[in-house]
């Protein structure tokens, strides 16, 4: 490998094998110039705010929230939110029910939704102990969970993938969807957190 | 999809096996006892595709719900905690 | 033959939760856009990545970065299907070294 050249910074390993794979399959024709790009941009705009207009629009109107329980990926497209190859379970919580996901074996997350999961969600320490002791992790999150609450943690062994549909904050009476949105957050729809309320 | 063998509310054991390649059944819920939650559908099998091959016919998924204290004998939670996780037909047996 | 894989973690004992987060980078992105993209195309499927990833050293899979891993896993998975040949990787990361 070359030595450092000033301003240059060598590539890793793992960044040099990037490169030369794009580039072998552009040569081979596999994938078109800038087509990595353009997944790349079209990748950004998955974000959770998508799933918060879910939740939002859940909030509001019942039947959606039935046909959001039933099927989430239908309910996500009757909204005009692309999710294709999606198999999205939403699960409810309740003052009596906490909804956390996990995926113990790898990293699945409903990635057409709400985008890249966070660097916590992939570690191993999560995926080790949030199978085991929920009420452990959830308290290191800053959430405390009531004793009577019933926990149920989903792992994401296979093709589904999961959205938790936190309860709405009290003190919101009449407020637009929009405005129900902004409250909830990307750690509300995994579970770890609840949304945020209208003094936060 | 090949009529499902089990049914929503049905008690079922997962096989005490561990046998080598990609497994997409947990560890930890091996030779446990729960109950189907709902059938999710019919799918390719991971274990096949994993190696190349069409993973065809699909076999039905379900998630099955645990008691936590069931799956962890030292388990501290609410009694009526649980875990749901998906698990392929051939994983599956009546308990 | 080993019993358990080293990937399938739920249950075990581990360490607080670090909550930390970073930004991804262009690379990182590249390689998820990467993997997306022929997973589209039919060309590969993610249950061999996974399977090359769980194939990783047990080591070198607590150790190594996401997407670090992810590109191993897809280069082995290229490698596999006959898209690439070991020599067309190593001609092209050395003439790509070469210029970087």
């Amino acid at each position: 490998m070359k030595e450092d050249q000033g301003p240059y910074r060598r590539l890793s390993y793992f960044q040099l094998m990037e490169v030369t794979l794009r580039e072998l399959l552009v040569e081979k024709g596999v994938l078109t110039p800038g087509q990595v790009d353009s997944e790349v941009q079209a990748m950004r705009k998955r974000t959770p705010e998508r799933g918060a207009r879910v939740v939002a629009r859940a909030w509001i109107d019942p039947a959606f929230k039935q046909k959001l329980l039933e099927n989430g990926s239908k309910a996500c497209e009757s909204m005009g939110i692309e999710v294709p190859g999606l198999h999205l379970v939403a699960v409810e919580n309740t003052p009596s029910v906490h909804n956390v996901i996990v995926c113990t074996l790898c990293s699945c997350y409903p990635r057409m939704l709400l985008g890249i999961p966070p660097d916590w969600y992939k570690s191993l320490n999560y995926r080790s102990r949030m199978v085991r002791e929920p009420r452990a992790v959830l308290a290191e999150f800053g959430l405390t969970v009531a004793q009577e609450t019933q926990i149920r943690v989903h792992d994401s062994s296979a093709d589904m993938r999961y959205i938790v549909l936190p309860m709405r904050p009290a003190g919101t009476e009449g407020w637009s969807e929009e405005r129900l949105a902004a409250l909830v957050d990307r750690d509300s729809m995994i579970g770890v957190a609840v949304p945020k309320g209208p003094q936060d | 999809m090949p009529e499902p063998r089990f049914k929503p509310g049905e008690r079922v054991k997962v096989l005490k096996a561990f046998p080598p390649g990609h497994i997409r059944t947990p560890y930890y819920v091996r030779g446990h006892v729960g109950e189907i939650e709902r059938i999710c559908g019919a799918f390719p099998n991971p274990e096949e595709l994993a190696q190349m091959r069409s993973g065809l016919p699909a076999q039905p998924l379900y998630r099955v719900r645990f008691r936590q204290n069931e799956v962890w004998p030292d388990y501290r939670g609410n009694p009526a905690d649980v875990l749901e996780v998906e698990i392929f037909q051939h994983w599956l047996e009546k308990a | 033959m080993i019993e358990r894989g080293h990937h399938d973690l739920g249950g075990l004992p581990a360490g607080k939760v670090e909550r930390s987060e970073h930004d991804y980078a262009e690379w990182e992105r590249r390689v998820d856009a990467m993997v997306q993209l022929l997973r589209f195309q039919g060309k590969i499927t993610v249950d061999e990545l996974r399977k090359n990833i769980e194939a990783l050293p047990p080591e070198a899979y607590r150790t190594m970065a996401y997407y670090e891993k992810w590109v191993s896993s897809l280069a082995q998975t290229l490698l596999q299907r006959g898209i690439v040949t070991t020599e067309e990787l190593a001609r092209k990361m050395a003439e790509i070294d070469a210029r970087t």
